[in-house]
């Protein structure tokens, strides 16, 4: 299957299993554009983990097909794999901080790995931490900041790089409500400059807060699509389904 | 060149902390090295002086009248001495003094074999050639002296010490092996080294991966890193190193034999020996970057 024009990413009947156990994603089918805000809800285990790996190539299928920006990822060279990667921000459930490295080292990574000298990184890694509210903590490790901080330096680290597409898992876990929010809209701010969104959740108000997103709900490894505009999209966006409502649905 | 090339900065190259002096890379590139500096040493010294010597005797000749009467002894010396000075082709010829002679067998035979009183002692002639001593020239030397001093022996003065420069060949192939086994040994404990820094910093690695950056910048990294070590190490091994060599040439040269005068360093061999750290940084630096990239193959 080719990919739709304009579409960012595609998975076609992709199925994955470890080693030789069971499948823990099967026939999962859908489309994601650009601009567009997703969240991926299920069940603790139901698989959402494990499709976000998908999504931000840590983890290669067992079947079927993924293309991502146009390009066929499960044939991609590895060479060619960090090109894909730095398109993406990636919010870890285990945040996944480098321990022995400041905030704003932290925060500064993807930028240097992007090649981005010090001096033009100074300001953007300072107003990035200052705005999660962490301007004074720029020199603390990880070690020493609390859950929800290190939560949000790895949300700055995710965002810092202006990605084309944002996979946040569970971003909001650790945070108070008001701090939950406040993230949630600098994703939408992301989402509005054009950075596709996917965030794993399974806080079902979050889901509210975004009216305007599409909803992938994930069962015992299977796709469930209450929009229907996951697996035959149409050529544009859709808003939610009208009707569709969180409390039937999820 | 990706050799060198990283994450563009001081700061994220810490992202594998440094142990530097307090880890045991560093000492063990600093054994390894001042190892190889004396190893080294031995081998250069060992060819200088295997290379004086045969300089010194390759146009060397040594004739011995074998005579035991005293007169017949010292007339065909002396016409020996005649013949050899007029003939082409050499340089110079010395009738060795029979206080000489008397010095040289002092040790074996005491005052008794004193100018061969009660001993006959061969007279000796120190006979230098134009060029290097051949198997034709020697024989035209002795066609030269059969018949009018019968009692004549020529030898070449190398073959004497045939056996010596044997030995010393050995043990210049021995400091050989030596060196290209410690620079093995040294390899081997870099990679020992970078895969156990691989495993400690997994997660580390994972992230920088996920972020977009490249095996060859995961790499600099070690590289870097080991090569820190190697530097630090290799400094002090070759301070050691020279110590030791300094030390050792002291006590020979104490020794005050002619030969091992010989086998003093030259200012190529010092040369080579400064530059054994920067080897077993490149070694290092290479062997980190090999193993590194070899085991991030294995990772998506």
């Amino acid at each position: 299957m080719n990919a739709a024009e304009g579409d960012i990413v595609q998975f076609d009947n992709v199925g994955l299993r470890y080693g030789a156990g069971k499948e823990i994603l099967s026939d999962i089918s859908f489309t994601l554009y650009p601009g567009s805000f997703y969240f991926l809800t299920g069940a603790s285990g139901a698989g959402k983990t494990s499709l976000l790996k998908l999504l931000y190539l840590s983890q290669r299928p067992s079947r079927g097909a993924i293309r991502m920006f146009g390009t066929d990822v499960i044939t991609l060279s590895r060479a060619r794999l960090p090109a894909f990667r730095r398109r993406l921000g990636v919010v870890f459930q285990d945040f996944r901080l480098v321990q022995h490295l400041s905030a704003f080292d932290n925060v500064a990574l993807p930028l240097r790995v992007s090649g981005v000298k010090e001096s033009e990184l100074e300001k953007p890694v300072a107003d990035m931490l200052e705005w999660v509210g962490l301007g004074d903590r720029s020199d603390a490790r990880p070690a020493t900041l609390s859950g929800g901080e290190q939560q949000r330096v790895a949300i700055a680290r995710a965002v810092i790089g202006r990605p084309d597409m944002l996979i946040a898992d569970e971003p909001t876990g650790n945070v108070d409500p008001e701090m939950a929010v406040k993230l949630l809209r600098l994703f939408e701010a992301l989402n509005r400059l054009g950075t596709t969104v996917v965030v794993a959740t399974h806080d079902l108000h979050l889901l509210k807060k975004v009216p305007e997103s599409l909803i992938m709900r994930l069962d015992k490894g299977r796709l469930g699509d209450p929009t229907g505009a996951l697996r035959y999209p149409p050529k544009r966006p859709l808003p939610q389904t009208p009707g569709f409502e969180l409390e039937d649905g999820l | 060149m990706s050799l060198i090339k990283g994450l563009g900065s001081e700061r994220s190259a810490q992202l594998v902390p440094q142990a530097r002096l307090t880890g045991p890379m560093p000492w063990v590139i600093a054994i390894m090295v001042a190892l190889t500096t004396i190893a080294a040493a031995g081998g250069l010294a060992l060819a200088n002086l295997a290379g004086a010597a045969r300089a010194e005797l390759s146009g060397g000749l040594t004739v011995q009248i074998v005579e035991a009467e005293p007169t017949a002894r010292d007339r065909q010396a002396e016409l020996a001495v005649s013949l050899l000075a007029n003939a082409p082709g050499i340089e110079a010829v010395r009738r060795v003094p029979d206080s000489e002679l008397d010095t040289l067998i002092e040790p074996w035979l005491g005052d008794a074999g004193a100018a061969g009183d009660t001993v006959p002692v061969p007279a000796l002639i120190d006979v230098r050639l134009s060029g290097p001593v051949t198997d034709r020239r020697l024989q035209a030397v002795r066609g030269l002296l059969r018949g009018r001093a019968p009692a004549a022996q020529v030898d070449a003065q190398s073959s004497w010490l045939r056996p010596v420069f044997s030995a010393i060949s050995s043990l210049q192939w021995l400091a050989l092996g030596l060196v290209v086994l410690l620079a093995a040994t040294s390899a081997a404990a870099v990679w020992l080294a970078s895969r156990s820094a691989l495993g400690s910093n997994r997660g580390t690695i994972e992230i920088v991966h996920l972020l977009g950056g490249t095996d060859g910048q995961i790499a600099y990294i070690f590289q870097r890193s080991i090569g820190f070590d190697a530097v630090l190490g290799g400094t002090v091994g070759l301070g050691f190193g020279l110590a030791a060599i300094l030390l050792l040439g002291r006590q020979f040269a104490a020794l005050g034999s002619g030969m091992i005068s010989g086998g003093g360093l030259g200012l190529y061999d010092w040369a080579a020996i400064a530059l054994i750290p920067l080897a077993g940084v490149i070694i290092a630096m290479i062997t980190a970057r090999i193993t590194v990239l070899a085991a991030l193959r294995k990772m998506l």
